[in-house]
């Protein structure tokens, strides 16, 4: 699934390759697979997309784009990794109860299905002026329209003490799923009984704003059975629990009473590796047995290069009838990595639905028309408290045309009144659903 | 009072075309009903464990939604979700639906 063998074309043999292989007539390449659907359908739509980033945003975006064009316009999806690994549901790997693999799903279908030309690579810079997107493996792509779904970076400089590999390699994140999530689940299984399991996390916003509490339940989960001598300690740097706190909180008063420990206001200053100690701005220091570290976000590093980080040099800012920069011209960005709209969350669900709107606007714009002017959003976010119990929070945006930007609807959503295994049946039934929307 | 039959003729179309006139876009029901799909399936066909919407008949549809939004129907989510539709959304949504291919 990579482009070897194509190592010594210069640049612009590679850009020349690829304008042929957008014709659909270098089917045998391997990373250019795909054109099922490309040939003999008009369409009012054409045109040259790429999309950057392979995650709950870039691919239903490049999906969707294929469906909705009737396979007019041509969608080019650069992403490193080999499969998809579900940030969503990874908690449940973190506790034991469910393995790396039940995260995984392969990109086959988008080629296979939808005549997405798949683009094993990293994409390195962006020149919107030229409108190309620079492959790490010196390709080069012209785009009418580049979407960006780049999903987060960690401000390491934010954390000292964690600015080295070597401190990395022991204080582990696993805020993005794959190697991470299993090594830290070694870490504690691992971790003797009686131990202490810390985990720090960010001043919001961040990427899934109950995510770190769920963790707790799950680790709180693998503890009660296997470790009950074991602790689980959350430092936040928040001044409550941020996403469904009375739920949690009934959780761990009662499910894990006497396991999990909560601490607000501890914003996270330096960490010394070698000892596992967490060290604070105000509060004592606190020295774990596994210390798992949530550090601070903004938008991925090429977002930085399209030059559309415009909040806080952390965020995207986005026109939300199109998702496009609302700095940079032909520029769309999605998911995570932006400045998100008032109530509206940092969630898979979320890029989701961010990526049709965006797939619908960009349809639209690259065959003459005008965009949905009044696009709405959905959000449902389930959150595991056990093996099988979970917990939700739901809401849907709708665009203010006063306010220029989508907003919760007065009334609608809300939160579980218990957790209940009947909602684990639907959390895992939500995660199949995502997961063939998005890839299948 | 009661409207002779061809005065309520052309009223119906009036104001049939007056939601022509502010209904320019041609794909709003279908974005509309991909804020479903995210947890109901691609156009409705559900990889289970949530309600197939393809294919399902429109005006049951709408009642559904309109029990889920009255409270009328009893869900653990549903509820919350429905009343974030307005009622002209929510036939669309349902109209969009009902012309989808069904599972098999």
């Amino acid at each position: 699934m990579t482009r070897r063998g194509k190592a010594a074309s210069t640049p612009m043999q590679r850009r020349v390759f690829l304008k042929l292989a957008t014709g659909c007539g270098a089917a045998a390449t391997v990373a250019l697979q795909g054109c099922a659907t490309a040939g003999g359908r008009s369409s009012a739509s054409s045109g040259k997309v790429v999309v950057i980033g392979g995650g709950y945003g870039g691919a239903t975006a490049a999906k969707y784009i294929r469906m909705w064009s009737d396979g007019g316009i041509d969608v080019m999806l650069v992403e490193p990794n080999p499969a998809f690994v579900s940030c969503p549901m990874s908690n449940l790997v973190v506790g034991g109860s469910r393995d790396l693999a039940f995260l995984t799903v392969g990109y086959d279908n988008l080629p296979q299905r939808h005549g997405v030309k798949m683009i094993h690579d990293t994409a390195t810079a962006v020149d919107v002026d030229k409108r190309t997107v620079r492959l790490a493996s010196g390709g080069l792509l012209d785009y009418d329209r580049l979407i960006l779904s780049p999903g987060i970076d960690f401000m390491w400089d934010q954390v000292a003490g964690l600015d080295n590999a070597d401190a990395q390699a022991t204080i582990l994140h696993a805020w993005k799923a794959g190697p991470q999530t299993t090594a830290l689940r070694r870490q504690l299984e691992a971790m003797p009984d009686g131990g202490v399991y810390a985990l720090s996390i960010p001043v919001a916003p961040f990427r899934c704003p109950p995510g770190p509490y769920e963790r707790a339940c799950q680790v709180a989960w693998y503890f009660k059975r296997a470790k009950p001598k074991s602790k689980v300690l959350i430092l936040d740097g928040n001044g409550d629990v941020t996403s469904k706190a009375a739920l949690f909180r009934t959780a761990w008063a009662g499910e894990y009473k006497g396991i999990v420990e909560y601490r607000a206001n501890h914003v996270l200053a330096d960490v010394d590796a070698a000892t596992r100690t967490a060290k604070f701005d105000v509060q004592d220091d606190v020295r774990a047995d596994v210390l798992n570290v949530v550090p601070p976000q903004r938008a991925g590093a090429i977002a930085r290069s399209a030059g559309v980080v415009t909040a806080n040099d952390r965020w995207c800012d986005v026109d939300f009838r199109t998702f496009e920069s609302v700095k940079v011209k032909n520029v769309h960005v999605l998911g995570d990595a932006i400045q998100v709209a008032p109530g509206m969350p940092k969630s898979g669900h979320m890029a989701n639905q961010h990526a049709k709107v965006c797939a619908a606007a960009v349809v639209a714009l690259l065959s003459g028309q005008p965009p949905n002017p009044a696009p709405v959003l959905a959000n449902t976010c389930y959150s595991m408290v056990t093996d099988k119990d979970s917990i939700h929070v739901c809401s849907i945006h709708q665009w203010d045309t006063d306010k220029k930007t989508v907003l919760p609807v007065p009334g609608s959503g809300g939160l579980s009144s218990a957790m209940s295994e009947l909602e684990g049946t639907y959390a895992f039934a939500w995660a199949r659903n995502i997961w063939a929307d998005t890839l299948a | 009072m009661r409207l002779s039959k061809s005065i309520a003729t052309a009223l119906l179309a009036l104001a049939a075309a007056a939601a022509a006139a502010r209904a320019p876009d041609p794909n709003l029901a279908r974005d509309l009903a991909a804020t479903c799909t995210t947890c109901h399936g691609t156009n409705g066909v559900s990889q289970g464990g949530t309600a197939n919407l393809a294919g399902m008949n429109r005006d049951a549809m709408i009642r559904t939604m309109q029990d889920f939004k009255s409270g009328t129907r009893p869900a653990t989510i549903m509820h919350q979700l429905a009343k974030g539709y307005t009622d002209e959304q929510i036939a669309l949504i349902a109209g969009w639906f009902a012309t989808q291919k069904a599972a098999r």
